[in-house]
């Protein structure tokens, strides 16, 4: 297992690096001048040319590139272009909110969206199933900011039961955080539960019509440890992988959301980078969530042989 | 066995746990305030810059009117006033003498000299193009004591109080020398002024939010607040801006009491507003915006000052305007390129924008030019609220005087590019864009870059116009305020001949503030000294 870990971990090296240059790349090739977004409405060709050779942009391709691999080799993510301030310091305080919200929205799916499957495939093709499924079409079809919009005026201005929008880190106290972070996190839950729901009780399904699972119910195990010890510990894999992306797809920023919520999250980070041509941002945020990506496809897999004891690595 | 009801008792303590959590979170827990008197307020667009000087981001000058002080400043009648320093200009008007006022501490406690005033002035002048207008005629600026700067010219410069007094497009902020001593293509990295308040370095969050602590060493000047002049007198204890993407948030929060100001509300989301009695819509100021669409003069056809002029008579002021804001009750059809409510303002032969569009003449004049249909390459930018609908609305007018339009839709950066590139359209060129500007950036021939006839070093477009050129010379020559005005009708019946650009009339953004927040400055930048904040 060990040595599995550490060739999947610097397997990660090599694709990071094309990532990198891949950015890098793209991100010259696309139209769009930092120096213009510094300088402001007014400024004149002379002016922006002196701003470029000042922040570097004047530099060959090469020469800009290798620059910035040699900060990455010492662990420096640069300077913001426009805020002149430390891009690690811009995600690190951008990386809390995005996590907490992660986090939370995946713990309420899988409290939720787990037993909703699994009690569909149990109650297949009776009104809970139809229930279940009706929900699914309908968190999938909405719109998230809809959704978002909708929880704000029942639970912000018509309740007031919780602001409105913003964030407060867990360190500023449990309700503050809770009070803030509840409504994000519904609002993404809702397409999280849908698509995990939906996977629990396909899996399920499959996993049911197995002769061990007859073999079980006639021995006369009762019908909880059934369903959750034999036939969702085996209908586990795919539901893990389904998690495991939609936890990489949150970490990785969730705009709208972010936006609907007003939190300084990664997504709005790597958005507002993009408009304002800001390279070092976007390219830190590009390697970051490709970074996730692979840590997180990596802990989906060791996690499958928890499991499936017949999965060994 | 495992039921359908315990499967949804299960389900219904989780809901119960939710419920319970949420509800513990009262409001008033959640707007618990510390005691200190802090105003809340979600500004037009994060701030990201905090150099004054090296960029022209309303929102930095929004932050350096906050931190910084400035010499002079303009009151609501434009006049020049003192405010860090009093003046005396020589009989000559060769020699202006500027005198600090006692008590002008930075925020580091060192008191303001007039070296730190030499030093924010020669790398302000590097920037502006009004100050590098001085500098071309300055023998030499010096710190003659402590507290007198005296700047000598070799030529007279009448405006020269107007520029240093401007209240937009870089005002001369004044900062410690050895700050001032950056060079102007470099971001400054310490922010220290002598303003009325002190940024808070460890609570700003680039593009999130800035907070600002009130300077308690600030002294203000006597004379009531006036614009950017006068006492600037700070009534609480903390300013927080914070940046909301989404407008509907943003007055959610103005309603539910979260914030205590918005600077900018989107007509079409002001009823929800209107039916608050808590909240107060209102217009800042009375001059507000101008949409302006600038054509490329280095390419076909807008070389050629007929199909300008075809141009300007199919595009129809009020139609624009209209689409961009629909309430007429923010916006204004107005021909003035130095706007209508500023003592420059003149509205001569600019029937063809305000009366409506005139399709007739346009095909006319467009048969005179012989235009052979080249297309009119039209950069309609599709991220920025404010500038979507102007290129639209113009594509659609000049097809029907008989234009070829290639509208290309991309996000602002890329106009941004774009407009500095001065090859053909198919090596990237361009022919016309739309943008906006405040007011006091346009209101005289100084300020407004569209009337700079310099060719290559002139702003995006590129006229050459030795004619403009001579009219702004005047204009500096101009020994008082009616030979000023009178230059400045000139360059306006030139510009609407010429076709410099196209004036497409005024418009006003709302701001809107809790019931709380009062005394608010009327002034075209947004300013938070005065402001009271009572309890709610």
């Amino acid at each position: 297992m060990f040595v599995y870990i550490l060739k999947r971990v610097l397997a990660t090296i090599p694709v990071m690096v094309i990532v990198a240059i891949f950015v890098f790349l793209l991100l010259r090739l696309t139209p769009g001048d930092p120096a213009a977004i510094l300088a402001g409405d007014a400024a004149t060709p002379a002016q922006l040319e002196r701003i470029r050779d000042s922040l570097g942009l004047n530099d060959p391709l090469l020469t800009q590139f290798m620059t910035w691999m040699g900060q990455l080799a010492r662990g420096d993510l640069g300077t913001s272009l426009l805020s002149n301030t430390s891009v690690a310091g811009m995600v690190g305080a951008r990386l809390g909110p995005t996590i907490n919200i992660a986090l939370m929205t995946i713990v309420i799916s899988v409290l939720l969206a787990v037993p909703m499957g699994v009690i569909a495939a149990w109650r297949h093709r009776t009104w809970v199933d139809f229930l279940v499924m009706s929900f699914s079409v309908l968190g999938f079809s909405v719109p998230v900011f809809v959704i978002g919009y909708i929880l704000i005026q029942i639970f912000a201005i018509d309740l007031r039961w919780v602001p409105v929008q913003g964030y407060k880190a867990p360190s500023e106290g449990f309700g503050a955080f809770f009070s803030r972070a509840i409504l994000p996190s519904l609002t993404l839950a809702t397409i999280y539960i849908a698509l995990i729901a939906r996977m629990t009780r396909a899996s399920m399904l499959e996993v049911l019509g197995e002769d061990y699972i007859r073999t079980a119910r006639a021995k006369g195990v009762r019908e909880n440890v059934v369903l959750f010890r034999h036939a969702l510990r085996n209908a586990a894999v795919p539901i893990l992988t389904i998690i495991g992306t939609g936890f990489a797809l949150l970490i990785s920023g969730v705009v709208v959301t972010e936006s609907v919520f007003n939190i300084p999250g990664i997504g709005r980070l790597t958005v507002d980078a993009i408009l304002a041509r800001d390279y070092p941002v976007i390219q830190a945020m590009i390697l970051l969530t490709a970074g996730i990506y692979v840590m997180v496809n990596l802990l989906v897999d060791i996690s499958y042989s928890f499991f499936d004891p017949r999965i060994r690595y | 066995m495992l039921t359908l009801r315990s499967a949804l008792k299960t389900t219904r303590g989780l809901a119960a746990a939710l419920a319970t959590g949420t509800a513990l979170m009262a409001p008033s827990a959640l707007l618990a305030q510390d005691g200190e008197k802090t105003l809340t307020a979600v500004m037009h667009s994060g701030l990201r810059v905090l150099d004054p000087v090296i960029t022209t981001a309303h929102i930095t000058r929004d932050h350096a009117y906050m931190i910084y002080d400035v010499l002079t400043a303009v009151d609501e009648n434009f006049e020049p006033q003192p405010q860090m320093a009093s003046w005396e200009v020589s009989d000559d008007g060769l020699v202006y003498t500027f005198t600090l006022r006692d008590g002008l501490l930075f925020h580091d406690g060192a008191p303001v000299t007039s070296e730190d005033v030499v030093a924010s002035l020669n790398r302000w002048g590097k920037r502006d193009s009004g100050g590098q207008l001085i500098f071309d005629v300055t023998a030499s600026l010096e710190a003659t004591d402590e507290k007198t700067v005296v700047w000598t010219l070799s030529e007279p410069f009448a405006p020269l109080l107007d520029v240093i007094s401007k209240q937009s497009a870089v005002p001369p902020f004044i900062m410690p020398a050895r700050i001032a001593a950056t060079s102007p293509d470099e971001t400054i990295t310490e922010y220290i002024g002598s303003g009325p308040f002190v940024f808070n370095a460890d609570e700003y969050e680039p593009g999130v939010s800035v907070t600002y602590e009130k300077f308690d060493d600030y002294v203000p000047r006597e004379e009531p607040a006036s614009w950017m002049a006068g006492g600037k007198v700070v009534n609480v204890d903390k300013v927080v801006w914070t940046t909301m993407p989404d407008a509907l948030t943003a007055i959610n929060a103005l309603s539910a009491g979260e914030i205590d100001y918005l600077e900018q509300v989107q007509i079409d989301l002001l009823p929800i507003l209107s039916s608050n009695p808590d909240v107060t819509v209102e217009k800042r100021d009375e001059l507000g915006y101008v949409a302006v669409g600038r054509p490329n003069f280095l390419l076909p056809p807008f070389d050629n000052q007929l199909i300008r002029q075809a141009a300007m008579a199919a595009l129809d002021q009020e139609s624009m305007l209209a689409t961009m804001q629909g309430d007429p009750e923010y916006y204004n059809v107005c021909g003035a390129i130095f706007g209508c409510s500023t003592p420059l303002g003149s509205e001569a032969g600019s029937e063809d924008l305000t009366g409506g569009a005139n399709i007739e003449k346009a095909k006319a004049l467009l048969e005179e030019a012989g235009y052979d249909g080249t297309p009119v390459t039209l950069m309609a930018p599709t991220d920025v609220v404010s500038l979507i609908n102007q290129p639209v609305v113009a594509a659609q007018a000049l097809r029907e005087a008989g234009f070829e339009v290639d509208l290309q839709s991309m996000d602002w950066q890329s106009v941004v590019q774009r407009r500095a590139q001065q090859n053909p359209v198919s090596e990237g060129g361009w022919n016309l864009f739309f943008t906006n500007w405040m007011v006091p950036e346009i209101s005289d021939p100084l300020i407004n870059v569209m009337v700079n006839g310099r060719g290559d070093d002139a702003w995006f477009g590129w006229p050459t116009d030795p004619e403009i050129e001579e009219l702004r010379a005047a204009f500096v020559a101009a020994p008082d305020a009616a030979a000023q005005k009178e230059v400045a009708e000139k360059i306006q019946e030139h510009v609407m001949t010429n076709v410099n650009y196209f004036m497409m009339g005024e418009y006003l953004i709302p701001q809107a503030r809790r019931n709380t927040i009062q005394n608010m400055l009327p002034s075209p930048v947004p300013v938070f000294w005065n402001v009271t904040k009572e309890a709610e």
